[in-house]
């Protein structure tokens, strides 16, 4: 139990997403400009993610990864090279079927971040997620904290950034900096602070 | 000519990158060398002409229901041939890229520029159009990968530019360089630097405070 904990606050904080991994920045600073939205994109990247992962990491291993097909004759078959096909049709599908679930059962709440959720069929974090759980051969406990890990520190961050940027609203900065300048260097400075978490010793 | 503007529109002027946030997430992660940089810019550029082009043929043929799902999977496919490409004769290298190769297929900037240029062009121009977006994307990382890697460890493509302390030169390699931060700092910067030469791409804010009594200088 004790090593999935670590892995959690591994996938969050030491690897973060956007700030030490580089992945989803496009929603990532497109979406910082207000709190509201931030926390509806950051609940929605923790739910996808958290079914992506081990959804995509249950079809990696009984019918992608090399000898998957053992029990059908064909030991040799390798259709690893399949993979990335195979995960963008699962997040698209499962971003698919969130919206239409959260559609159905709490209209408010789709109301307040649908539009987000279309919007991360193709985001790199999720997809990265997944990717990343197949080169490192997670089991499948470890792929669902994985997941909610990753997710979550996505959303720790774009929630973070989008406060500064709420609170840099009135400052009076050069013209060229105003928006995505003065974003990217926030995101450099957060990077620099999360860069520290790499120094805890995870048990 | 206009195909010629297409070309060079995107490089500096509508730079996917620096002015319309896209295709962000990978120019970052793989700038520490300039010879990934070189191999990444190499990746999404074929990639990009091709998707356009394949994209602009079938343009009249693709129901608009099902256009998004048919270019993911169009990419995705271009993408899984230059990861296999890369595996076979790079094999080092894709090591090194791991898995921002594959990521190339949720890169905005093919998606962005299949989904509002290809579809609505005929081959010649769409694909002109994706080569100059590959172009400005890669200039973004060249900069990017060329300054990080020489201040990072004094070398260019691997060959010694600033003689290194290490073997007795007077260089001091920054680590911060070869860091995250850095290549935020860096984006940031070079962003601020297109703008102030270009004065049309700055962002109008949002909060404009309410003009003083005297102009300010």
């Amino acid at each position: 139990m004790s090593d999935l904990g670590a892995l959690f606050i591994r996938a969050a904080f030491i690897e973060n997403m956007p700030l030490t991994l580089f992945l989803g920045l496009c929603t990532f600073l497109a979406l910082s400009r207000r709190p509201g939205t931030a926390v509806g994109l950051g609940i929605a990247v923790i739910a996808v993610m958290g079914v992506t992962v081990p959804l995509n990491h249950l079809l990696y291993t009984y019918l992608l990864a090399p000898g998957a097909w053992a029990w059908a004759g064909l030991p040799d078959l390798d259709l690893s090279y399949l993979r990335l096909l195979t995960f963008i049709g699962v997040v698209s599908a499962a971003v698919q079927l969130v919206e239409m679930v959260l559609d159905r059962t709490f209209p408010a709440l789709f109301a307040t971040f649908g539009v987000f959720l279309s919007l991360l069929a193709v985001h790199c974090a999720i997809l990265g997620g997944s990717l990343f759980m197949a080169d490192r051969s997670y089991n499948l406990a470890e792929s669902t904290f994985f997941g909610l890990g990753a997710g979550t520190g996505f959303a720790v961050a774009v929630i973070l950034l989008s406060a500064i940027r709420r609170r840099l609203a009135y400052a009076d900065m050069p013209a060229g900096l105003q928006g995505l300048g003065i974003a990217f260097i926030l995101t450099g400075m957060m990077s620099l602070g999360f860069a520290t978490f790499a120094q805890v010793a995870v048990p | 000519m206009r195909l010629w503007g297409t070309l060079t529109d995107p490089i500096l002027r509508q730079n996917p990158v620096t002015l319309q946030i896209l295709g962000i997430c990978s120019a970052l992660a793989v700038t520490t060398t300039l010879a990934a940089a070189l191999t990444m810019s190499a990746a999404l550029t074929a990639v990009i002409v091709v998707a356009a082009g394949i994209i602009s043929l079938i343009r009249r043929h693709l129901p608009s229901s099902i256009r998004l799902i048919v270019q993911i999977i169009i990419v995705a496919s271009l993408v899984i041939v230059v990861d296999q490409f890369l595996q076979a004769f790079f094999f080092e290298m894709s090591q090194r890229l791991s898995v921002f190769v594959s990521l190339i297929a949720t890169n905005c900037v093919v998606l962005g520029r299949t989904e509002s240029f290809s579809l609505h062009n005929p081959p010649v121009p769409a694909m002109t159009d994706a080569l100059g977006n590959g172009l400005g994307y890669s200039l973004v990382l060249v900069i990017i990968g060329s300054v990080r890697e020489l201040f990072g460890q004094g070398t260019l493509l691997g060959n010694e530019v600033f003689h290194t302390t290490e073997q007795g030169g007077w260089f001091e390699p920054l680590s911060l360089m070869l860091l995250a931060p850095s290549a935020f700092f860096l984006l940031g910067g070079l962003v601020w630097a297109i703008r102030s030469w270009r004065v049309e791409q700055v962002e109008v804010s949002e909060h404009a405070l309410a003009p003083a009594e005297e102009t300010r200088g």
